[in-house]
């Protein structure tokens, strides 16, 4: 299986779809970052966390927004090929007939996309980081990096769901046109009525909630809004969870910033969900795939 | 002398959507021979192979490959056997060098083993000059020649073939043809498809037809012409200046001689076994000029013909 990622990855790196990639993250960094030097003055530093506000002021541009945009569609951009590409080439019925198992081939490419998608956003991550704190001159605590971290881990799972979906087409269809549309198309859906609903994307806690309730159930199925939810709350110390309260209560919540590990309970089932959904799509992935046909013609 | 068998089935069965593709096929192919696997297309051929790898699974009946059965140890028949896809697909951006080396990768060879192997496939199948150049620059010819690279770098026990020299030159065809030719020496069994009889012929021991997924007639390929044209009997042809009548009846009395015919200056002898010696042998006695004495040989397009036409 090494062997498999070993070689998905250079091939990745020597993509031109891999580059196109990396300079959207780049360009999407740059953008972030004139956002938020741009709303920094402004921002609620009231929290104390000064050196998170680099990843989330600045609103429809700040980076938050950017990756949660971006990663679905480097996520589906990396698998939406992985098999039926493999196939139509010739090449897949030339790997599986070397003596390695079926779901070593599976693996070994999502394994490599995982690792080209986490650097991307490390990368971006880090860039947005480091000029940031040249800018303002505030280095992060630990508590800041130690939240960035799992967002950064929230991130890669939420990838990781995208190109498990992706990888999922691959397998079905063998036209890679339907393979790419079907996943773009599902991320379309899932993404439209939540951002309608969703108010977090302004990145304020919400003023009004009692309208959803059962609604709130349904977007939770969503990957979307569960990722939105988890890094929200990851993000921004105040966000105290959706659903937990109506609209009536609002004014009654205290403006204080939650400890770190109540935050993690905050976005721990969003997480498991997400994770869960990622491993329903690979197992799908899998048993569609051990009983498939190989065949050259 | 029994040879050991290295390839079995058992009443290897697959079907699709209701079709029998491949009905109830019992082969064997003994260690070191060049096995050839004939048939029309749609015959089957393909999904058999296909089986014997483990990539598609039997709806009934079993295949062994040295002893491993193919659909509940895929791995350990894959480790032994190379296969040559009918289609075949490489890296286009990696180099000839590169896509072996994946291959050698996966097949858990070490760097250096791997380097040393490379080297001599590409040298085998005349790659060597372009071994570093982009595989999707490749002609037809060439990359078919690196897909037989490619089964030979894992040093398989057992090659399966599918078409071996499709696409190649007159020239390619012939080199290639030697090599599989001489594979058995270095120990790789060979089960090779092919539409082209005469290269069947030249280079196999044995074979078998398939029409419709049934196994039509499996042998080795001397004994199956002279079953196929002569119920198993010889067929010699003589021919002489002016055959005189006498000649004929003298030529019938020695034993084995089962039927004469002429046609102009040439006899047509049937007989039991070779009884070239004998025959000339009289015909000098007679005061006849012997001018030539042959066993008429079959052409697998003989026998190919006379199974289609009976089926």
């Amino acid at each position: 299986m090494i062997t498999i990622i070993r070689k998905e990855l250079a091939d990745y790196f020597t993509s031109i779809r891999c580059l196109i990639l990396f300079l959207l993250v780049f360009v999407a960094s740059a953008v972030a970052l004139y956002a938020a030097q741009q709303g920094m003055r402004g921002a609620n530093t009231e929290s104390g966390f000064i050196f998170m506000g680099l990843f989330t002021v600045g609103g429809t541009i700040s980076l938050y927004t950017f990756i949660a945009l971006l990663v679905p569609v480097i996520g589906i951009a990396l698998g939406f090929d992985a098999i039926n590409n493999e196939r139509s080439t010739g090449t897949l019925n030339r790997i599986l007939s070397q003596p390695i198992y079926r779901d070593s081939v599976i693996n070994g490419k999502f394994l490599a996309g995982m690792i080209t998608l986490a650097i991307m956003i490390f990368a971006a991550m880090l860039l947005v980081g480091g000029y940031g704190l040249r800018m303002i001159g505030v280095p992060p605590g630990a508590e800041e990096i130690i939240r960035l971290f799992i967002y950064f881990v929230a991130v890669v799972l939420y990838g990781a769901f995208w190109m498990g979906l992706a990888v999922l087409f691959s397998i079905l269809f063998r036209s890679l046109a339907i393979s790419l549309l079907c996943p773009l198309a599902i991320w379309i859906l899932l993404g439209i009525p939540v951002s309608v609903f969703n108010p977090y994307i302004s990145f304020i806690v919400p003023a009004v909630t009692d309208s959803l309730g059962t609604g709130l159930i349904l977007l939770r199925l969503s990957p979307y809004f569960l990722f939105s939810e988890a890094t929200a709350a990851l993000l921004d110390p105040l966000f105290k969870g959706m659903g937990m309260y109506t609209g009536d209560t609002t004014g009654m919540l205290l403006y204080r910033p939650l400890s770190l590990d109540q935050s993690l309970l905050v976005v721990w089932p969003q997480l498991t969900s997400l994770v869960c959904l990622t491993i329903i799509c690979f197992a799908v992935s899998y048993i569609v795939f051990m009983r498939q046909e190989i065949r050259s013609t | 002398m029994d040879k050991k068998i290295v390839l079995e089935t058992q009443d290897l069965t697959k079907r699709y959507d209701g079709n029998t593709v491949v009905d109830n096929l019992n082969l064997h192919v003994a260690e070191n021979e060049v096995f050839g696997l004939l048939g029309p297309n749609g015959a089957g051929k393909t999904t058999t192979i296909l089986m014997l790898l483990g990539l598609t699974e039997p709806a009934s009946g079993s295949a062994r490959i040295f002893g491993f059965n193919s659909t509940r140890e895929p791995l350990k028949v894959k480790r032994l056997t190379g296969y040559l896809p009918e289609r075949l697909g490489f890296y286009e951006g990696l180099t000839a060098r590169q896509n072996l080396r994946f291959i050698a990768w996966l097949n858990n060879m070490s760097d250096e083993e791997a380097e040393r192997q490379i080297e001599q496939v590409l040298e085998s199948v005349g790659l060597t000059e372009v071994a570093d150049k982009s595989v999707g620059k490749f002609s037809r010819g060439m990359k078919q020649r690196l897909g037989i690279a490619d089964v030979l770098v894992k040093k398989p026990k057992l090659a399966i073939l599918d078409e071996p020299t499709a696409g190649l030159d007159p020239e390619g065809i012939n080199q290639i043809l030697d090599l599989i030719a001489g594979l058995p020496e270095l120990g790789t069994t060979v089960v090779m498809c092919s539409h082209r009889l005469y290269e069947v012929q030249r280079i196999c021991h044995s074979i078998a037809i398939l029409a419709k997924g049934k196994l039509v007639v499996e042998g080795a390929l001397d004994t199956l012409g002279r079953e196929a044209l002569a119920e198993g009997r010889y067929r010699i042809e003589v021919e002489t200046d002016e055959p005189s009548p006498q000649l004929i009846e003298i030529i019938g009395k020695i034993s084995g001689v089962k039927n004469v015919e002429a046609e102009g200056n040439f006899l047509h002898i049937t007989t039991d076994s070779d009884l070239r010696a004998a025959i000339s042998k009289v015909v000098v006695d007679n005061d006849v000029a012997l001018i030539q004495v042959k066993v008429r040989e079959f052409s697998l397009d003989d026998i190919y013909k006379k199974y289609f036409h009976e089926g």
